[in-house]
């Protein structure tokens, strides 16, 4: 770059400055301060990273994050994907009623949500009451306070963030393509496997990544549907820093968190590519 | 190569949306292996009609029916009627070869026979290099070329154009046109065609239908629908007209007088369409078949009129020529025949033979 040039771009750098600052004082700062205390508490050095391969409680809940977050995401993705196509081809007035049923619950408090599904799932809930007033069961289920109450409240909260990137890539899609698909002689099931699957595969992806990165750092919902048995890696962080007070513990998860997003980010940043082999259908 | 194609028929078809009608009661015979275009202004119902034959419009009346079988409670994927969209629709996730491959495989067709029946389509409309291309790397006249393979690949029992040509080029409409013309001559198919433009129109159908509010005007081949249109809205939609308004005032052998003011006009008639003594008729004149007179020519009819407004384009002139007794009268002349260069408000002599116009109707409202 010569120097002219340089002179010129620094006029439009001065411009964004105020929030270069404001952004480095109230969040990049912190973070830079989370990832010196990981590696300065209690002791200078790697020791907290090194529990990463040591310790079984570290490993467990990592691997307990990373169960939850993927059948969340898968379950959200399969939920999200119907949901998408049955608005994506509803009619205009229609559609405008659906958007807005998926909208709601996203205006609803995570924690009123959270809440509402222990009082649905628990052993006196209306789900176990339900089921063994109609015999099905004799016994009430363990529904909640375990993974698979984490996973319904996740995936409840979830689906309209998979829904929302996938109707915008649906909406996309040519519906003279589906048309043309059927006046080449495509039974329905091949026109949705071979071209409408395939079209939305962008937003799939983008669901995907978006969901699965949302479910990395819940808090709320695990800590209360969990019911403080299944740790999830956000609760752990938390329990870490403000109950044993093990701050280089608690840090080094945290970064670990940050560094797993980018990671993801990245690697999605790669497959994003996909849109240009697979056509974005425009 | 006649034959070979399926021959097509609409029975009093009739599309209703509401209190709309959109298609009213046309009823239309395509016979095996001919080219015929739908022709008419958009809201005419031309698209309309084309959607019924392939299955995605049902009737509101009527019927469709292939090679005499009604096929009207059909959906469009058991048809078996390949189909070029406005647009084209190719699939963007596909290359050339896949999209052309799309109604084989849907066809369960072995992967032998199917590679060959693409090669051949891909031939047959000169991609043969570009299988492995995907649709967005393409011209809009290769793509036009793609679309058409595709929807001929699989022997289809008819082949329905949907404004194929209509994101093109001026140019390049020219050029496809002639090679649609070539391809329907090589593959000897029924083809079923529908346009605005009503040059695409002429140059590329055996015959032609014309369109309007939903109702079938006239259909005939493009020479005699250009020749002798029935109504005003054919003569004026096919082509560019002057119509001559005037009154009945004798009859001669062969044809008969009309008086519009002082002017009198011979006009040539068939015997047994001789209008009554007295009644209005109305001419349709083609500005082609006006002559600018010198002094000494003579011609069946004569008018005196001003040069109001002329363009020269290049092969030709188009003037606006004022008269007393017909209002402005357009007038297209060959640059290499025109006697006079032409300047705004010139007295010039008009003059045509009683053939050169035919009456015609009002149209219904």
């Amino acid at each position: 770059m010569s120097a002219r040039r340089w002179g010129q771009d620094a006029g439009w750098w001065l411009l964004i400055l105020p929030a270069f600052l404001l952004m480095t004082a109230f969040y990049i700062a912190p973070i830079a301060q989370v990832l010196a205390i990981s590696f300065t508490e209690p002791s200078p050095g790697l020791g907290n990273y090194e529990r990463l391969f040591t310790s079984e409680s570290v490993q467990r809940v990592i691997i307990t994050t990373l169960r939850i977050c993927t059948i969340t995401t898968a379950l959200a993705l399969l939920l999200g994907y119907v949901l998408a196509y049955r608005i994506a081809l509803a009619s205009e007035s229609a559609r405008r009623w659906w958007i807005l049923a998926v909208l709601v619950p996203l205006w609803i408090s995570v924690l009123v949500r959270a809440f509402a599904w222990v009082t649905l799932l628990r052993r006196q809930g209306l789900v176990n009451n339900a089921l063994m007033d109609t015999g099905i069961i004799s016994e009430p289920l363990q529904l909640v306070w375990n993974e698979f109450g984490i996973i319904v409240g996740m995936v409840h909260y979830m689906v309209p963030y998979a829904v929302l990137p996938l109707l915008a890539s649906m909406r996309e899609i040519d519906p003279r393509l589906l048309a043309a698909a059927r006046g080449l002689g495509a039974p329905r099931f091949t026109i949705f496997r071979r071209i409408f699957l395939p079209l939305s595969l962008p937003g799939l992806i983008a669901a995907g990544v978006l969901v699965f990165i949302f479910s990395l750092g819940f808090y709320i919902t695990p800590a209360i549907l969990g019911g403080g048995k299944t740790l999830m890696v956000a609760e752990w962080i938390g329990l870490q820093i403000l109950d044993l007070i093990r701050w280089g513990l608690g840090t080094m998860m945290a970064t670990v968190l940050v560094v797993a997003i980018l990671a993801t980010l990245a690697i999605f940043s790669r497959l994003v590519d996909l849109r240009r082999v697979f056509g974005s259908g425009a | 190569m006649l034959g070979t194609g399926h021959a097509l028929a609409l029975r009093g078809l009739t599309k209703r949306y509401g209190s709309f009608t959109a298609v009213d009661s046309v009823s239309l015979k395509v016979e095996r292996g001919e080219f015929l275009t739908l022709l008419g202004p958009s809201g005419s119902g031309k698209t309309t009609i084309l959607m019924c034959i392939a299955g995605f419009v049902a009737p509101t009346e009527g019927a469709v029916l292939l090679d005499g079988q009604d096929i009207t409670p059909l959906p469009p994927e058991r048809r078996d009627f390949g189909m070029v969209f406005q647009g084209y629709a190719l699939f963007p996730h596909m290359t050339v070869a896949e999209n052309v491959a799309f109604p084989l495989r849907v066809r369960k067709l072995g992967a032998a026979d199917r590679d060959a029946k693409v090669r051949a389509a891909l031939d047959l409309v000169q991609l043969s290099g570009f299988a492995e291309r995907l649709p967005r790397q393409l011209s809009g006249g290769q793509q036009q070329r793609v679309a058409l393979a595709r929807a001929l690949v699989f022997d289809p029992a008819l082949l329905l154009l949907d404004e194929p040509l209509s994101a093109l080029d001026k140019k390049l409409r020219a050029e496809l046109q002639e090679e649609l013309k070539v391809l329907h001559r090589r593959v000897g198919r029924t083809f079923v065609n529908v346009t605005h433009d009503q040059e695409e129109a002429l140059s590329l159908s055996d015959r032609v239908a014309i369109l309007n509010h939903g109702k079938l005007v006239q259909e005939g081949a493009p020479a005699h629908l250009y020749e002798h249109p029935r109504t005003r809205f054919v003569a004026d939609f096919l082509g560019k007209s002057n119509f001559l308004h005037g009154e009945v005032r004798e009859s001669v052998p062969g044809g008969f007088v009309i008086g519009a003011g002082p002017t009198r006009i011979l006009q040539a008639v068939a015997e047994n369409h001789r209008p009554a003594h007295g009644s209005r008729v109305l001419l349709s004149l083609r500005p082609e078949k006006i002559a600018l007179l010198a002094e000494e020519d003579a011609a069946d009819n004569v008018v005196m009129g001003r040069i109001a407004a002329w363009s020269y384009l290049g092969a030709g002139y188009t003037l606006v020529v004022e008269t007393p007794d017909f209002g402005a009268l357009r007038v297209a002349l060959p640059t290499w025949q025109a006697p006079i260069a032409p300047s705004e408000g010139l007295a010039v002599r008009l003059g045509w033979s009683s053939t050169a116009s035919v009456p015609v109707v009002e149209d219904a409202a």
